[in-house]
């Protein structure tokens, strides 16, 4: 997984409230069996016409958020199916950072399993951010994950919280799965122990 | 004794490997689900780190998402080249790591969450994850279950563990008893209506009360299938003598005496008196009515005999915006009843809605009856077994003398990755779970409905109160 240490980037105001696991990415690009290429297709409803040309309200489609690492969202964000290609896409389009009031669940773990730095923070502080990322490429914003800050373009810092877990895995780009393997002994002996008091919920 | 627990904390408890300081915890996996369309990419992964999966026995595969629910009785073939491909990703995957698996030509094929309670894979007690955010139906049994990323797919086939941080408790108890001709579908959009899509997040959902025990293991699974759409982790419902008796002889549950031993401990997995939670919502069953849905939200859910609603009807700036574009979206007009909704198409299936006793649900409406002109109604079974029950009681010739479409056995029009959707424009009532902009379809219409509602509109052509119909007797 590639590692998250700070980024400085231009934010793309997305205020829609509840923007869902279908409108990031439609089930249509779901039936890819690689992880990687999602990007062309991140918001495809919102960002193309049906003739597959772009609609220029939207904006990932304006300059300069077409290059924007950031997002900062409406409530609710990545409602909806548990699909991990919502943050692959994401992540595939160059986005590292997502900023809002509350995310979905399912969502919010796929984000750190992939890069994705997922940032809650209250109403107000998401306010100002949106309004700041509102006024384009003169307002970027850094996020430092070390110290637990973002820096906005006026020189204003917000202190947010994240899972020191995952904080660790993004800054030093872990995986999971190698992780929970060195546990083996432990996994093993739980094993053991169920299968003595459990023994109906083995399958043969 | 210890504090009192909540049915959550025991099942918690019973898997916890370890926990560390920060509150991260490594629980034990019982069951995973695994269907092809989140599952390539954590096989692939297993591949590159030459990694195996570490109990198969306790994995069941099936292919749901992108299968045809056209006629099988000459083959089944996948014209869609990526869906093909698909599914012929998990069909060497499962063979390539061992892994049991119902092929689309087998009877015991269907939606996962309809297969994994069908075949008793779905025990009281388990953990049980699959790739869906679906998989919060299983928790109807007193099983933990819930969706989950590829990434942790493929933690599940390597560890058979998951890393999870413990959620919250949160109750939602159902007083009283439904009225007739309100169902486990009305009654889970008017609890989604009342908590908002994210008035569950970060908890997991206990569904108790007089009108919850009172449904069945069907109505049980709606709910829970739901819970997910009012943002929680996971629903679950007390085990009772409902449960032990659905489980009981099922092919993959446990026999003869492991049975007693199981159910004697099944029997425990209840809420202790005096458990406490971190919140509680009160719904009073005898005040609901059939709910659909309006806009492109699960929580956009009102009782039929309601209005359109209007952005200045809204609780905040944000909703106001969201109820805006969802009227554009769905070309509604603020104001307009919800039962003077015309609509061209139903769907009735999928795995909050696709079981046989949905299917009666919906058959006994469609009796007698002939579906509005020029409507399309579609009636797809949650499995192969669903399927050959409904035609062994004759639903497949009430349906089709009605005029509806009867298929075969899959996801279909649920979320529109086969060939079965919407055209742009179209609009649906659907017994799915999600009314999301492009859902069925891009630019589909989608009004969430029971199935005894979603008949009643097939009938009329309108979104329609059901119980208009059950009134004037078939």
């Amino acid at each position: 997984m590639e590692k998250f240490t700070t980024l400085t980037g231009i934010a793309a105001p997305m205020p829609l409230i509840n923007i869902d696991t279908d409108m990031i990415i439609p089930k249509l690009f779901l039936k890819t069996i690689k992880r990687s290429g999602l990007g062309a297709n991140l918001f495809d409803e919102m960002r193309f016409n049906q003739d597959g040309t772009e609609k220029p309200d939207f904006i990932l489609n304006k300059e300069p958020y077409r290059k924007a690492q950031i997002i900062i969202a409406g409530d609710n964000f990545g409602c909806g199916s548990s699909r991990e290609h919502a943050p692959w896409a994401i992540a595939d389009f160059g986005i590292r950072c997502i900023i809002s009031t509350s995310f979905a669940d399912i969502f919010h773990n796929n984000c750190f399993k992939n890069g994705i730095l997922p940032i809650r923070l209250p109403k107000e502080d998401v306010d100002k951010l949106m309004d700041d990322a509102s006024r384009g490429a003169n307002a970027t914003i850094t996020i430092d994950l070390e110290n637990q800050e973002i820096k906005g373009p006026d020189g204003g810092c917000i202190k947010f919280d994240v899972d020191p877990f995952r904080k660790h895995c993004l800054l030093e780009g872990l995986d999971d799965v190698g992780l929970t393997l060195q546990k083996e002994d432990k996994i093993q002996s739980f094993e053991d122990q169920y299968a003595q008091s459990m023994p109906w919920m083995a399958r043969s | 004794m210890g504090n009192p627990r909540t049915l959550f904390d025991k099942i918690w408890d019973n898997h916890l490997i370890e926990t560390q300081d920060d509150g991260t915890s490594l629980i034990f996996i019982d069951r995973h689900m695994v269907h092809e369309v989140t599952s390539p990419q954590a096989f692939e992964g297993l591949r590159m780190s030459g990694r195996k999966v570490r109990h198969p026995e306790l994995t069941l595969a099936v292919a749901d998402h992108n299968v045809p629910t056209s006629d099988r009785s000459n083959g089944i073939v996948i014209t869609n080249e990526e869906s093909r491909i698909q599914v012929e990703a998990l069909e060497k995957n499962v063979a390539e790591f061992g892994v049991p698996y119902f092929a689309m030509d087998d009877l015991r094929q269907g939606v996962v969450h309809i297969v994994g309670p069908e075949q008793g894979f779905t025990l009281p007690g388990a953990t049980i994850v699959c790739g869906d955010s679906h998989t919060a139906t299983h928790g109807a049994f007193g099983s933990l279950a819930f969706g989950i990323g590829t990434s942790e797919v493929e933690h599940v086939l390597a560890t058979q563990t998951l890393l999870q941080k413990k959620s919250k408790n949160m109750e939602v108890r159902v007083e009283g008893a439904l009225p007739d001709g309100v169902t486990a579908k009305d009654l889970v959009l008017a609890i989604i209506g009342k908590i908002g899509t994210a008035g569950g997040t970060g908890s997991v959902i206990e569904f108790t009360g007089q009108a919850i025990m009172d449904l069945s293991m069907e109505g049980r699974m709606t709910v829970c299938n739901m819970a997910i759409e009012g943002g929680a982790r996971a629903g679950l419902i007390a085990v009772d003598d409902k449960t032990i008796d659905y489980v009981r002889g099922r092919p993959m549950a446990p026999k003869g005496a492991a049975f007693e031993a199981a159910e004697k401990y099944w029997r425990t997995l209840t809420s202790d008196e005096g458990a406490v939670y971190d919140t509680t919502i009160i719904i009073k069953a005898d005040e609901l009515v059939p709910f659909v849905t309006w806009g492109t939200s699960p929580e956009d859910a009102l009782p039929i005999t309601a209005k359109v609603p209007s952005p200045s009807d809204a609780r905040d700036a944000g909703k106001a915006g969201a109820i805006e574009r969802a009227l554009a979206y769905m070309g509604l007009e603020a104001g307009t009843p919800l039962n003077e909704i015309e609509v061209t198409r139903v769907f009735i299936g999928s795995c909050t809605n696709g079981r046989i006793e949905d299917l009666r649900a919906a058959a006994a409406v469609a009796k007698g009856r002939k579906v509005a002109e020029g409507m399309n109604a579609m009636v797809v079974p949650g499995s192969g077994l669903v399927k050959e029950i409904a035609e062994e009681e004759g639903l497949d010739k009430i349906f089709t003398e009605a005029g509806f479409d009867w298929r075969e056995a899959g996801c279909s029009m649920c979320l529109a990755m086969n060939d079965d959707r919407l055209a742009p424009g179209e609009r649906c009532a659907s017994t799915s779970n999600r009314n999301f902009e492009g859902r069925q379809g891009r630019d589909s219409r989608t009004h969430l409905v029971s199935p005894a509602m979603a008949a009643a509109a097939a009938i009329t052509g309108k979104l329609t109160d059901v119980r208009e119909l059950l009134k004037e007797g078939n």
